[in-house]
């Protein structure tokens, strides 16, 4: 009788299971990594727990959790934004949700900068000790049968091995690592932080930050796209896109000095087609038709050996020079 | 919408497209006498410079854009709302809007669940791979 009764259960878990896809009971990866590290005197640099306690709260309505997650996150910096104006920029009604790609769009739409954070529970846990509660993007169901959800990290313990997030109606949801982990990694373990322009998360990669800037060049007034890349030079200072913006932005404020320096910086230093390019534009509105001749030859040059994309840019404008 | 719907929307668009494209290019072949006496060559942006190939893409990215604002406007968005919500993707998220806009995850807790799939669920939660009921304990 007992034996049955267990092949039952045992029948039962395996089926289960296997439908979750994750025929495993092991602590999550990233959750194990972190316990190791965390064991060994702390290794990991972080505190043994945290939480923003002064990140508000809005709790939401049916279907709209972007909304409320993005109003969370961008009020905590200063945006005087609700989960209500917010919808507008990230509801999609037929799928009854967000869509990722709009949540950062809508970010940049607000005046900050959304950066996609690295796939790793550490980096949430880093920027919710530097005071940027991530976004996270959770999938609480299964592969199959998804539910799709995003909810704010605010705090984490790691002797308690929980996280603490504003998820959904719950202000305060205490979430175990293990669990946190397995939502999150079905949604690909995607998260972002919004911090106003001149900051960026502590622990963003380059090429996150960078495009995040060069999004958020699109929609922001040219003077506050500008700190958004002085904020990505500053950490990375021979990024050639974050130079090349530069100059674009104090091109934009009317700063065509400003403008014509940082060109010739990304120029000399990576002899970028599109950098010769704008130096000799620049210039030739300066009024110094020589140096504009001479880097509009640069770009030429460059775009027909190494960037072909730029040739006929390139080519057109030293066509274009007043004869000197 | 649907599929015969949307590729001749695309034609009628591509056909627009390659016209004005064409134009365009007639008009900066202009001689270069002309074109020195316009006012101020244009910048390439930074946005142009960080696409691999831009000159290439222009077409299909401007397609990607009609289309998005579209299939937002087919999905429940005011065309005022669709139209600033476009204008603030790069051409590399429009692109990708337009292609994934009924695949990628739209986070709401939107489920459909019908009896089988919600005692999964529920066994599931209990288990802790999942967190779907708010009454449920994982037993871990």
């Amino acid at each position: 009788m007992l034996n049955r009764r267990a092949a039952l259960v045992g029948a039962a878990v395996g089926t289960v299971a296997s439908l979750s896809g994750c025929a495993t009971f092991d602590t999550p990866p990233q959750t194990a990594e972190l316990l190791k590290g965390a064991a060994a005197t702390n290794s990991l640099g972080l505190a043994a727990a945290e939480e923003l306690v002064a990140v508000p709260f809005f709790p939401q309505t049916r279907y709209h959790c972007g909304p409320a997650a993005l109003a969370t996150v961008l009020v905590h910096i200063g945006v005087n934004t609700s989960p209500e104006q917010l919808a507008d920029a990230v509801f999609l009604p037929a799928r009854e949700g967000a869509l990722q790609t709009e949540m950062l769009a809508a970010t940049r739409r607000a005046g900050a900068l959304g950066v996609p954070l690295q796939p790793q529970l550490v980096a949430l846990f880093r920027e919710v000790a530097a005071g940027n509660p991530p976004v996270v993007l959770q999938n609480l169901g299964l592969e199959w049968v998804p539910r799709w959800h995003y909810a704010v990290v605010v705090g984490y313990d790691l002797a308690q091995q929980t996280v603490v997030l504003r998820s959904g109606t719950i202000e305060r949801e205490r979430m175990g690592f293990t669990l946190f982990e397995r939502t999150w990694a079905r949604g690909r373990h995607w998260a972002f932080a919004a911090v106003p322009p001149g900051r960026l998360p502590v622990t963003a990669g380059e090429t996150d930050a960078t495009q995040a800037a060069i999004g958020f060049e699109r929609v922001a007034p040219p003077a506050q796209a500008e700190l958004a890349y002085a904020s990505v030079l500053q950490r990375w200072p021979d990024n050639p896109l974050a130079g090349l913006g530069q100059g674009n932005t104090r091109y934009a404020t009317g700063n065509l000095r400003g403008a014509a320096e940082a060109f010739e910086r990304v120029a000399l230093k990576h002899d970028s087609a599109a950098a010769w390019h704008n130096l000799a534009a620049v210039r030739l509105q300066l009024g110094e038709t020589a140096l504009a001749r001479s880097a509009a030859e640069r770009a030429v040059r460059r775009a027909a050996a190494q960037e072909p994309n730029w040739r006929e840019a390139a080519e057109r404008l030293l066509r274009g020079l007043p004869a000197t | 919408m649907n599929g015969d719907t949307m590729t001749r929307t695309r034609r009628i668009l591509a056909t627009t497209m390659a016209m004005s494209l064409t134009f365009a290019s007639l008009v900066q072949a202009a001689p270069p006498t002309l074109a020195s006496t316009s006012p101020a060559p244009a910048l390439i942006t930074t946005e142009q410079a960080a696409m691999a190939q831009p000159g290439r893409m222009l077409l299909e990215q401007t397609l990607a854009r009609a289309d998005v604002a579209a299939a937002l406007q087919a999905r429940g968005v005011s065309v005022d709302a669709a139209r600033d919500r476009v204008a603030a993707l790069t051409d590399a998220e429009a692109a990708h809007v337009a292609a994934q806009i009924d695949q990628a995850p739209a986070g709401g807790d939107a489920l459909g669940i019908i009896l089988t799939i919600f005692i999964v669920l529920l066994v599931t939660d209990i288990l802790g791979f999942t967190k779907i009921f708010p009454f449920t304990r994982s037993i871990r």
